[in-house]
This record gives C-alpha cells, sequence and structure tokens, in this order.
C-alpha cells in the first residue's frame, strides 16, 4: 500500500517535470520576444542574458509605427481577416447544412469532389490561379486574398462533419411545424453549432492572419500590403535593430492571442466533435 | 378508373415536384460556396495539369511541348535537391511531430492541476504568426558564440557553438527543429480529441485483468487511436511536403533567395513561376508536388481499409 503511493507520487512528480520542461521550450521564445523588445539593442545579445532588472525601454513600441507604415499593415490584416472568416463560416455552414441534411441528386458526387480538393495543396495550382486572377485584373487587390481564403473546401468539411452528429430528428420536427430550411438552417442548427464554428473561426483567423505566400504573390504595392509581409520586410531592411523587430513581432501577436482565447474553451470539444481528426 | 389515374399522376407529380422544390433549395444553400470554389480552386487545378505540358512566359502564346518540362526539371541539379530536401524533411519531421504530440496529449489526458494552461501554452507556437516566432529563433539560434543557444549548449553539455541555419550542414536541421516546436501543438489537440473519444471501459477492463501502464498504451491505446493516427500521419506529410514558408523565414537570405542546401520543392516552383517567369517548368513542379501528395493520400486510404477489414 504504502509502495504504490510512493510510486504514484514519483510518477507524478515526473509527469510535472517533463511537463514544466515542455512548457518552458514553448514558452521562453515568447518571453525572449517580449524582453528583447524592450531593450536597447546592444543589451539584447549580452551574457547572460538579463530576463528582469532592467529599465524596459517603451520607446521601441513608439517608434515602430514611425519606421514602417506598421498602421497600415495592421489595418489591412485586420480588414483582411475578419471579412474572410466572417464569408467562411457563412459560405461553408450554409453548405454544409446542404451536405448534412437535405436530400438532392448528386450530393454525394459533390461532397467527395470537395474533399478530394482538401488534399490538393494549394501550392500546387497557386501559379494557375494567380494568372487567372491577374487576367480578372484582380492582382493588387484585396478582393484576390478574400476570394483566396473565403471558400476553401476544408470549412464545408469540418461543419458538414459536426451537422451529422445532430440528429435528424430534430429537423424532421422543424418541418413538420412549418418551418423553411432556411428558418431551421438560422433557428436551429446555427446555434447548435458553437464549438464547430468557434474552432472554424480560430483556423480561419489564424491562417488569414498568418498568411505569408498569398500577399506575397498577390500585393505588390506597399498601401495594400499586410501584416506579415511588412513585419519581414522590416526584418530585411534594418536587421540590426533587434529591439524594434521583436516591438513589431509582440504587437503582430496581440489579436491571435486575443482570438485564441476567447474561443478555446470550445476547441478541443469542437475537433473532437466534428471528426477533423478522421 | 379516369379518376383514380389522374389521382396517381397528379401525387406523382406532385412529388416530382416536391423533389424538384427541394433540390433547389439544397443547391441555393451550396450555390455561394461552390460557385467560389468551382471558379478559382477546381478550374485553377485543372488549368494547372494542362499548363505542365506548355511553354510559356506569361505574355507570348502557350506553346505545347510535351513532357519536355518534366525531362528539364529532374535534370536540373536545384528541383533535385529541393526533392531530396524535402523529403528529408518529412521524414525527420512526421514522425519526431507525432511522437512528441502523442506523448504530450496522454500526460495533458490526465487529471493534473494546470492542465488548461499546459494546453494552452503548446497550442500557442501553433497559432503564433511565423514571421514573428521565426525572427526569435533567429535571434536565439544567431550562429555567433554569444547566441543564447549556443551559449547555452556550451554551459550546460559543453557543445562548441554551431552555426545553425547558416550552415549547409545543420540548416535542415535547424528547420526541422523549428517545424516541430512551432507546429506540434496542433496534432497534440487532435490526439487528445481522439483520446477522449476512447470508452473508458475498455482501460477499466484491461485494469481488471491486470494491465499496467505500459500494457494499457499498447493494447488499448495505440489501436484505438489508429484513425487519429492515420489522419494525423497524412496531414503531418501533406503539410511537410507543402512546407515553404518556415524555410523562406529561416534560411531565405535577406533577398529572401534560398540556396541548394535548403531549397524545397515550393520554393522551387515559387522562384520559376514568380522569379524566372517559365511558367511551364513551373507548373510541371506543381504537378510533381500534386503527384506525390496523391500517391501519400491513396496509400493512406489503402491502410485505412486494411485496418478496417481487421
Amino acid at each position: 500500500m504504502k509502495s504504490k503511493s510512493t510510486n504514484e507520487t514519483i510518477g507524478k512528480t515526473l509527469v510535472y517535470t517533463v511537463l514544466i520542461v515542455f512548457a518552458a521550450i514553448m514558452l521562453i521564445p515568447f518571453i525572449w520576444m517580449i524582453t528583447a523588445s524592450l531593450k536597447f539593442n546592444k543589451d539584447i545579445f549580452v551574457i547572460p542574458y538579463q530576463w528582469f532588472g532592467y529599465e524596459p525601454q517603451w520607446r521601441n513600441y513608439l517608434d515602430i509605427w514611425t519606421k514602417i507604415p506598421l498602421l497600415t499593415f495592421t489595418k489591412n490584416t485586420v480588414k483582411l481577416t475578419l471579412i474572410v472568416t466572417f464569408f467562411q463560416l457563412l459560405t461553408s455552414s450554409f453548405a454544409a447544412y446542404a451536405f448534412a441534411k437535405l436530400r438532392f441528386r448528386g450530393r454525394d458526387f459533390l461532397f467527395l469532389a470537395y474533399v478530394a480538393t482538401i488534399a490538393i495543396p494549394w501550392q500546387s495550382y497557386m501559379v494557375p490561379q494567380f494568372l487567372f486572377m491577374r487576367r480578372l485584373g484582380l492582382a493588387d487587390t484585396h478582393l484576390s486574398i478574400i476570394i483566396l481564403q473565403a471558400f476553401t473546401a476544408f470549412g464545408v468539411f469540418m461543419m458538414r462533419q459536426f451537422y451529422e452528429g445532430i440528429p435528424d430528428s430534430l429537423c424532421e420536427a422543424a418541418r413538420i411545424d412549418g418551418m423553411s430550411e432556411y428558418q431551421i438552417y438560422l433557428s436551429i442548427m446555427l446555434p447548435l453549432s458553437k464549438p464547430a464554428l468557434s474552432t472554424l473561426t480560430i483556423f480561419t483567423f489564424v491562417n488569414t492572419w498568418n498568411d505569408f505566400l498569398g500577399p506575397l504573390i498577390y500585393l505588390t504595392s506597399e498601401s495594400k500590403k499586410t501584416l506579415q509581409i511588412g513585419l519581414k520586410m522590416f526584418i530585411s531592411q534594418y536587421s540590426a535593430e533587434y529591439g524594434l523587430i521583436m516591438a513589431a513581432s509582440c504587437i503582430s501577436l496581440i489579436p491571435v492571442v486575443i482570438v485564441f482565447l476567447m474561443l478555446q474553451k470550445y476547441f478541443v470539444a469542437g475537433i473532437a466533435s466534428s471528426g477533423v481528426k478522421g | 378508373m379516369t379518376a383514380a389515374t389522374t389521382v396517381k399522376t397528379t401525387s406523382v407529380e406532385e412529388a416530382n415536384r416536391r423533389k424538384l422544390k427541394q433540390a433547389l433549395v439544397a443547391y441555393s444553400f451550396i450555390a455561394p460556396n461552390f460557385i467560389g470554389f468551382a471558379i478559382f480552386t477546381l478550374g485553377p487545378i485543372i488549368l494547372a495539369m494542362i499548363m505542365a505540358f506548355m511553354e510559356w512566359d506569361g505574355s507570348n502564346p502557350w506553346k505545347f511541348v510535351g513532357i519536355q518540362n518534366f525531362v528539364t526539371i529532374f535534370s536540373d541539379d536545384r528541383f533535385l535537391a529541393s526533392l531530396k530536401n524535402t523529403v528529408i524533411y518529412s521524414i525527420f519531421t512526421v514522425p519526431l511531430t507525432l511522437m512528441i504530440a502523442l506523448g504530450l496529449a496522454i500526460l495533458l489526458n490526465q487529471k493534473i492541476k494546470g492542465r488548461n494552461f499546459f494546453r494552452t501554452v503548446t497550442f500557442f507556437p501553433y497559432v503564433a504568426s511565423l514571421v514573428a516566432v521565426a525572427a526569435v529563433w533567429n535571434m536565439l539560434f544567431t550562429p555567433a558564440k554569444g547566441g543564447v543557444i549556443n551559449q547555452l549548449l556550451l554551459n550546460l553539455f559543453h557543445i562548441p557553438a554551431l552555426k545553425w541555419a547558416a550552415s549547409p550542414k545543420t540548416v535542415l536541421m535547424t528547420i526541422i527543429m523549428f517545424s516541430i516546436w512551432k507546429n506540434m501543438g496542433y496534432y497534440m489537440v487532435i490526439y487528445l480529441a481522439g483520446l477522449q473519444n476512447i470508452n473508458t471501459e475498455l482501460y477499466e477492463a484491461a485494469g481488471l485483468d491486470g494491465a499496467n501502464v505500459w500494457q494499457k498504451f499498447k493494447y488499448v491505446t495505440v489501436p484505438q487511436l489508429k484513425p487519429t493516427t492515420f489522419f494525423v500521419i497524412i496531414m503531418l506529410t501533406i503539410n511537410c511536403f507543402k512546407v515553404y514558408d518556415i524555410v523562406y523565414m529561416l534560411a531565405g537570405g535577406s533577398n529572401g533567395v534560398i540556396n541548394k542546401s535548403a531549397i524545397v520543392l515550393v520554393y522551387y516552383i515559387y522562384e520559376e513561376a514568380f522569379r524566372n517567369w517559365n511558367l511551364g517548368i513551373a507548373s510541371a513542379g506543381s504537378l510533381v508536388l500534386f503527384a506525390i501528395v496523391l500517391a501519400i493520400t491513396i496509400i493512406q486510404f489503402s491502410g485505412e481499409k486494411n485496418y478496417a477489414n481487421d
């Protein structure tokens, strides 16, 4: 009896040690980022590194706004991310409702076409897609980025898997009550799908906010560029301004952190029930 | 008799009309997504397959060249290097990420204090912007002797300073380490979801049979997680073959050019298309990428079928 509880204590200690080491590996780069963003360039590579107890240089957070058009980049990114996330949620959940709850000819075939394209990497058709958009006069417009991100097969697939788990009898009952399909979608399905919608919001928001290759190819004029492209540009131009680079990096993380922390309680539940795991 | 026929035909007509109406409603649900999807995804996919057999610089007329583009890329050193690097990158990244993600998921599926904190922390690098965290990594893993990581290795293990992304010998290793660190959290969450779907009675039954922790892992957890593992392997492998931005951030010079020691498939496509305007060559490279991913997917599906037949 006694040895069992000792074993348990050892086991618990081991688990916590492993977890704390991992948490440190995951977190230290971020802590380093924050501390470095508040230092003079010359102090950042001082050995040993000073984690605390230095005079914070808040100036870095003011200077970056004048060094690069950070405000323009941020505005562009916020605009694109909000629009893409809105359209993604709307069109995906809308289409998914038909795939999960309605019967019609060609349903299985269409759905298969969707699923098949999930496995085709965007990178393998980005070139003709760009040429096509350029032909339509959409190169170097924000509309091109919105179109690029707003109609993904992944979103439809995810939402459909989630709706499959909602009993059909619920829809049947509503139909008998005389509700139209649009009403059922709006007043029954949407409120029930919060976990799936939250998960899709996190994925879409994060992907659009952090997208690099899309804006790199499409957006050429500086006034249209996004935060990621601007940040990379800044890093290439002022590669020795460590403090400023870190301050700009911290700023670029804030919105994602907020969205993630707001929605994360739904997150594991959303993945588990929507069958993203297959 | 005639009355009965009329009733029958009207009810058939009625049923048909109802079916049609139903179908129209269904199509109206799908249309907004499908139209965008068909024009901007399906169309370009078909176009990519045609362009791989053409010669085109973006302005002059297309010219059909048969398989010439494929002959060209398979005798191009940079393409072969990109293929080799992508494969090496995948071979290391896939199993390492998978093992660490599974291990962490199992630890974080237990009832322990601070579980949510640890979950959030592990997932965080995945949502953080790549440009920002890559900038931190480049500073931590600077090739200079005084770099944070180099100092740490020297003090703890007496390892002399490494050049990390600056040396052809260690650049891929640095990229692999970064990739595992950045993406592990995503797969951890997927495993966590998989673990939560396992019936706890299976563990209780195994416990009654006298199974220890390792035996429970081997005979309950692993087989029960098989579908999840299939999904994780396929997603990981596809994502590895799509790798581009990580390499661009860590190994691209200030002008973004990646040299032969770190070039990857997607960078080759990008370079041929948007720097050299060899659109046919780029499309041929795209088709190779597509073929590899397709092969992986087919292997995955046949594997899953075998599993279902077990």
